[in-house]
Parts: structure tokens; sequence; C-alpha cells
């Protein structure tokens, strides 16, 4: 590795530079690792149309690149792969040109080079199929069919619904899962021993069960935790919470207070205040209030005041989605939540909308 | 002081250059400057809201990455050829040797088109040697991203990933809210909240030492209060308080903007009397606001402070309610003066009911 090579390692970021290369090296998504190395060592020329879908950070987009890494040698892995993204230009003219273009193409026989077949077709990755318009997604469907024996498509999306059924029907389907505690754990410990970082075991846990198992989240985190401290010296709470971007718990009980225990609109008017100010996220806000509520039992509540607060944080959230106010939202949920906690013997009155 | 600093704004004469003159979030100063020490900055998303520094801090860790050679600026407007079928976008960008500023918002909804042909272009730029230079990549810095379209923040998500080698991002947005999650989550967020009212208060009195004039700790404290903790707009109140009248008197108002001064007579003509003609006066302030190019989210902000401030506490979750409704109905639809006004309308009908309550229960007592 010359000096050049180092500078640029220095700063890729670690969610590139720990990206599993081969199939197997992706994590705990067995039922589809199994699947595809099995297919890969029968030469890859049974290889269907693949569809991969999950949440965020799970590997899917790392298990369709180690694949085509490991069926083409690195010579001719860009004549036999084209990689799309939400990046590059994917409109209904798109599909009917390049994405035809390349599907068209014809390529050679099947050949055994070092011992490994070579199978004569080509990859297209779709990567974030799921913000390919609809129409472009119809115009996919015969192409897909037409130069199958030629062209193989893996379509990676988060959300399957978003993929219309024809396109999917067409596809084998792979789910990805969330990863488990102790596979990212181990991960991260790993990553923690080659990156020379000093993390106690409960900070890499919090981390993860902070991330939801999306495992590139729990990366960054703690890449960005890692940055803030003296290289070599122990990476703790605070630096988690300011990386992760979460709201305080102490703002988040003040939030609550407000409105269960003391009732009083200019307090909600204060807590909102200071999270709009202090640059909190206000959705980020309603999620961890909702995991609060869920998990705890609280005396001013019962569950049929909880569920009618959940349901107006619910709306709030899909009014946030859509680019409302943060404030007034907030402000909104606050002062219903006052109203739920008050109105206790009269229930029907707490589903009104 | 240089002399040809003498007709420029004070919030732009006291921005602070470099990250020690900073007068406020002091432990962020030190993660910025341990960052630029390492030279491999991750992408950044500064958020906060506005008026609390995002820009400055940004400007000074540019200057602490690249050194003074970041502050040369040149401002150019370009033009773009992108698109299918091509077209033509004008876009004002302000660029030193290494790095690029630019507002992709402002392309509408090309804004996506855009934001790839920056990246792209900045990209394949690279230095053709990478050991000469102490940090091996460009920075791209990108305003308000959180008015970007979703198309545009999706465009972002692999495209960073792609050009991490070569480039950095570094975008600012109010709030996260706006921001999708893959965007967040490639991002060393970075959260600059507003300033305190202590924090701002120092501020003033130090810029009037400064300046040489004097100003009471009285009207500073009524100028922090006024600025709703927005650093920019207390400066900005200051200055021109100063310019209606100095030595500032006792009771001398804070100089607003007038645009805050025709929500505030909005709220209160909606409180003085529910009807038909009440609702077609205000609508006429409504279009004076709109026509001088207010946003319509910040007249519905401010209107709903002013009213909860003077309404009785008991009508506030209502008014909250109907202010959160017609506020995100604004969003989905097309002309704001509707919903301005049915959230006025609406007002006068929870006001008009809550005050006939409290009659008819003062005489029931009776």
């Amino acid at each position: 590795m010359d000096i050049g090579d180092r500078a640029s390692v220095l700063s890729t970021p670690w969610v590139e530079k720990y990206r599993p290369v081969k199939i197997k090296d992706v994590a705990h998504q067995t039922e589809v690792v199994a699947a595809l190395e099995q297919a890969v060592e029968r030469g890859g020329g049974n290889l269907p149309h693949l569809l991969f879908y999950g949440p965020p950070g799970t590997g899917k987009t790392s298990l369709a690149l180690a694949l085509v890494r490991e069926i083409f040698p690195k010579e001719i892995l860009s004549q036999r792969v084209l990689e799309l993204n939400a990046s590059d230009e994917r409109g209904i003219r798109v599909v009917r040109e390049k994405i035809k273009g390349f599907a068209q193409g014809a390529v050679g026989q099947a050949k055994v080079k070092d011992g490994k077949t070579i199978p004569s077709f080509k990859v297209i990755i779709l990567d974030e199929a799921d913000a390919v318009t609809g129409e472009a997604q119809t115009a996919l469907r015969r192409t897909m069919e037409t130069y199958s024996t030629v062209t193989r498509f893996v379509l990676i999306c988060n959300y399957i619904s978003r993929i219309i059924a024809p396109l999917a029907s067409r596809c084998a389907k792979f789910r990805f899962q969330p990863l488990p505690t102790e596979v990212s754990f181990n991960r991260l410990s790993m990553i923690c021993k080659s990156e020379q970082v000093t993390a106690s075991e409960d900070l890499l846990k919090l981390i993860i069960t902070r991330t939801n198992g999306d495992l590139r989240k729990a990366l960054m985190t703690l890449q960005s935790a890692s940055r803030m401290v003296p290289h070599g010296s122990e990476i703790g709470d605070k630096e988690i919470a300011l990386a992760s971007g979460e709201v305080p718990q102490e703002l988040l009980e003040r939030f609550r207070s407000a409105m269960f225990a003391d009732s009083s609109f200019e307090n909600v008017q204060s807590v909102v205040d200071d999270v709009v100010l202090g640059g909190y996220p206000a959705d980020g806000l309603l999620h961890q209030l909702c995991d609060l509520l869920v998990e705890e039992d609280y005396a001013e509540l019962d569950e049929l005041q909880k569920s009618a607060l959940i349901m107006k944080m619910a709306r709030a959230e899909s009014c946030l989605a859509d680019g409302a106010s943060e404030r007034l939202q907030l402000l909104d949920v606050g002062a219903r939540g006052m109203y739920i906690s008050k109105s206790r013997e009269n229930s029907s009155s707490l589903f009104k909308v | 002081m240089k002399p040809n600093n003498r007709g420029l704004l004070w919030v732009d004469k006291y921005r602070p250059g470099t990250l020690d003159e900073m007068d406020f979030h002091l432990e962020l100063k030190e993660r910025l400057e341990g960052m630029a020490q390492r030279a491999d900055i991750p992408h950044l998303l500064f958020h906060g809201p506005p008026g609390s520094g995002k820009r400055t801090r940004v400007s000074c860790l540019l200057r602490l990455i690249y050194g003074p050679a970041a502050e040369k600026l040149k401002v150019e407007h370009r033009s773009f050829k992108v698109g299918d079928p091509p077209k033509e976008i004008e876009m004002t960008i302000l660029s030193s040797i290494h790095h690029i500023e630019a507002n992709p918002s402002d392309a509408g909804f090309s804004d996506r088109l855009i934001v790839q042909e920056l990246i792209k272009e900045i990209a394949s730029n690279a230095p053709l040697d990478v050991t000469a230079v102490r940090v091996p990549f460009k920075v791209i810095v990108l305003h308000e991203v959180d008015s970007l379209s979703r198309t545009a923040q999706q465009a972002l998500r692999r495209t960073m990933e792609k050009y991490s080698r070569t480039c950095r991002l570094i975008l600012m947005a109010d709030s996260l809210t706006k921001i999708i999650e893959p965007l967040r989550s490639r991002c060393n967020l970075v959260r600059v909240p507003s300033p305190s009212e202590k924090e701002i208060c120092d501020v003033l009195q130090k810029v009037s030492k400064e300046e040489g004039f004097e100003l009471p700790d009285q009207f500073a404290v009524k100028v922090t209060k006024a600025c709703s903790r927005n650093l920019r707009r207390g400066l900005l109140q200051l200055q021109s308080s100063k310019m209606d009248n100095y030595p500032f008197a006792e009771d001398q108002p804070v100089s607003r903007a007038d645009w805050e001064l025709v929500c505030i007579d909005i709220a209160s003509l909606l409180m003085r009397e529910q009807s038909n003609k009440r609702l077609l006066l205000v609508r006429t302030r409504f279009y004076e606001l709109l026509t001088h190019a207010i946003p319509a989210d910040a007249i519905f902000e401010s209107v709903t402070m002013e009213l909860l401030r003077s309404a009785d506490q008991e009508i506030a979750p209502a008014i909250c309610e109907c202010a959160a409704e017609y506020e995100h109905r604004l969003r989905q639809g097309q002309k704001a003066i509707i919903h301005l006004e049915a959230f006025a309308a609406r007002f006068m009908q929870i006001y008009k009911e809550y005050i006939d309550n409290q009659y008819s229960m003062l005489i029931d007592d009776d």
C-alpha cells in the first residue's frame, strides 16, 4: 500500500471500508446467503432474477455487490454489470434506452477460467428500486422477460409494497431481517479492534439498541463518536448521544410531565420551545416518546388514554413527514396530551378527531 | 477594524472568522477542531434553528481545514445544462479553490439534477497528487437541504457514498425532520442549538462596546426577549433600534420587522371582534403579507403564537389543533391565502363559542 492509498483509506467511512466483500461475509441473512452461495457454486447459470427487500442497513446492497464480484472476474466486471441507483437518471426513457440497450447486448458462451465458470449473462443492479416510478417499472416488465437469457436483474428496495406486483412476481424474493444484537455486536467489536477504538461492551450494546438493528447507522454512530475523543481513549455515553442525534431523556421527561403531571400549557410551550430552538428533531421526539409510552406504565394514564395519545402522535408524525411546522405539531400533541390526561372518566371524547 | 468595514451590517461585521473568536457553543468548537486536525472529516450535517450560527461555524471549519485560501470566495452565476430533454438552469455558486457552496433548492423541481451534476463535476476533479495536499478531498457545502425535494434527497444517498473518496458534503438544514432517514444515517450530525438568552445578551453587549455606544442592560434584555433566541435577528433589531432613537429611551419599543407587526395586528383584530366584516379585513392583511413574499408558514406560526399569548389557556388546545391542521393543509395545497383565511375563520368560531359560553355561565350564576 503506498502513501497515496493510505491517505484515501484514512478518509473512507468505515461503512465503505468494512463493506463485506464475499457473499459469506454478509452477516446474519443465512437464507439468502446460502441460496446465493449455492447458485454461485454451480457456476451461476441458474441464477434467477432477484429482489432484495428489508430495512436499511441490513446488507442488501453489500450482498448484491458481493454476488457480482464472485460471479465475474475483476477484468470484465464493468462490462457485465450495470449498477443504477436513485442517484442516476431513471425515468421511463432510461429504462427504454439505457437498460434495454444494456440488456440486449449479447455475451459470449459460458467459459471456464481459473477453474471458475463465467456464466453467459450480464447483471443489472437496480438499487433503491422503490424510487423508480411506476411507469418505468411497467416498462421494465417485458424487458426482464425478453432478455432473461442474457441478463439478470437484482432489484433492491426497502418497501416491497412500492414494487408493482407484476415485477415482484418475476423475481425470487428475499427478505432481509434486522440484525439481532449479537451479530451486530460481533461486527462492531471486530471493527473496534482493528480501528483501535476503545469502547465497553455495554456501550456497543447501547449503540445497537438505539439504532434498531441498522448496522450502517450503528457504524456511523460509532465512527462519529470515536472522532470526538482523543485517539485511544474510551468512548462514553455522552459521545454516543451526540453522535446519534437523539433527544435527551431529560427533555422527554419534561415534555411528558408537562402534559400529565403539571398540566399547564405554559410548560408545554416552554418545552416545545426548547426542543425546536435546541435543534432537536421533532419526529425523533415523537418516536422516543412513543417507545417510552409503550414500555412503561404511568399512573396518570390508563390504556385507553395512552392509545388516544399515540393516535394523536401518529397523526402529527405523518403531518411532519408532509413538511408541516414542527412547533405547531408539537404544541398540538402537547395540548391534546394535557386534555387526554385530564379527561379520565369521559372516555368517549378521547378519540374525537 | 479595517476602514472598509464601516458600512457593513453588524451581523456581518462581527461574524467570527475563526473558531477561536466564537462566543458560545464552546463544546462544539472543540469537536470541530478535533475533526479538522485529523483531516478525515466525514460527511457532515449541520442542523439547528435559523440564527444559531450554522453557517459561521461551517466557514470557520473550512478555514481550519484548508487555511486562508478557503476564504477567497468567488461568486459565479453558472448555467447548467441538465436533464432529458436538456434545459438550462441558472445557479449562483460560491466557490474557492477547495470548496464550493450552493443552494440547490433554488432550482425548484430541477434540484435533483443540479445536485447530481454538481457532485459529479466536483468529484471528478480530484487532486492529481493526493500526497501533496494535506486533505485529499474537496468539500461541497449545500444550504437548506431540508427544502430539497424528496427525490433530490434520494439522489444524494448513493452519490455521497460513491464519491466519498474525493469529496465531502457539508449539508445545512434548519430541522432534521425534513431530511430523509437514509441521508441522516450517512452523515455525522452536528447539532447547533440556538444560543441561550444570556449568550445573546452578552454578544449584544460586546458589539455595543466595540461600536462604542451605550447599551443599558434593560434594553439589551428587551431585545433578547424579542428576537426569540435568533442571534441574527437580535443584532438586526439592535441596529435598527439604534437608528430609530439613540440614546435608548426607557420605554422605547424594540424595532421589529414590519411583517411581525402586521401579524400581531392580525391576532388582535381576531381577538377583538368575530364577524364577516372582520374576516374580510383580516384577509386583506394576509394578502398584504403574502404579496410582500412573507412565507405562509412563518405567518401561521407568528399569528398562532400571538393568539396563544393573549387567549385564555382553556382554549389553547383548540387553537393549537386548528393551527396545526390548517398549516398541514397549507403544505399539501397550492393557495396559501385559503388556508390562512380558513384558520382565521375557525379561530373566530372557537373564540366566539367560548366567549358565549362564559357569558351564559355568568348569567346562570346570577
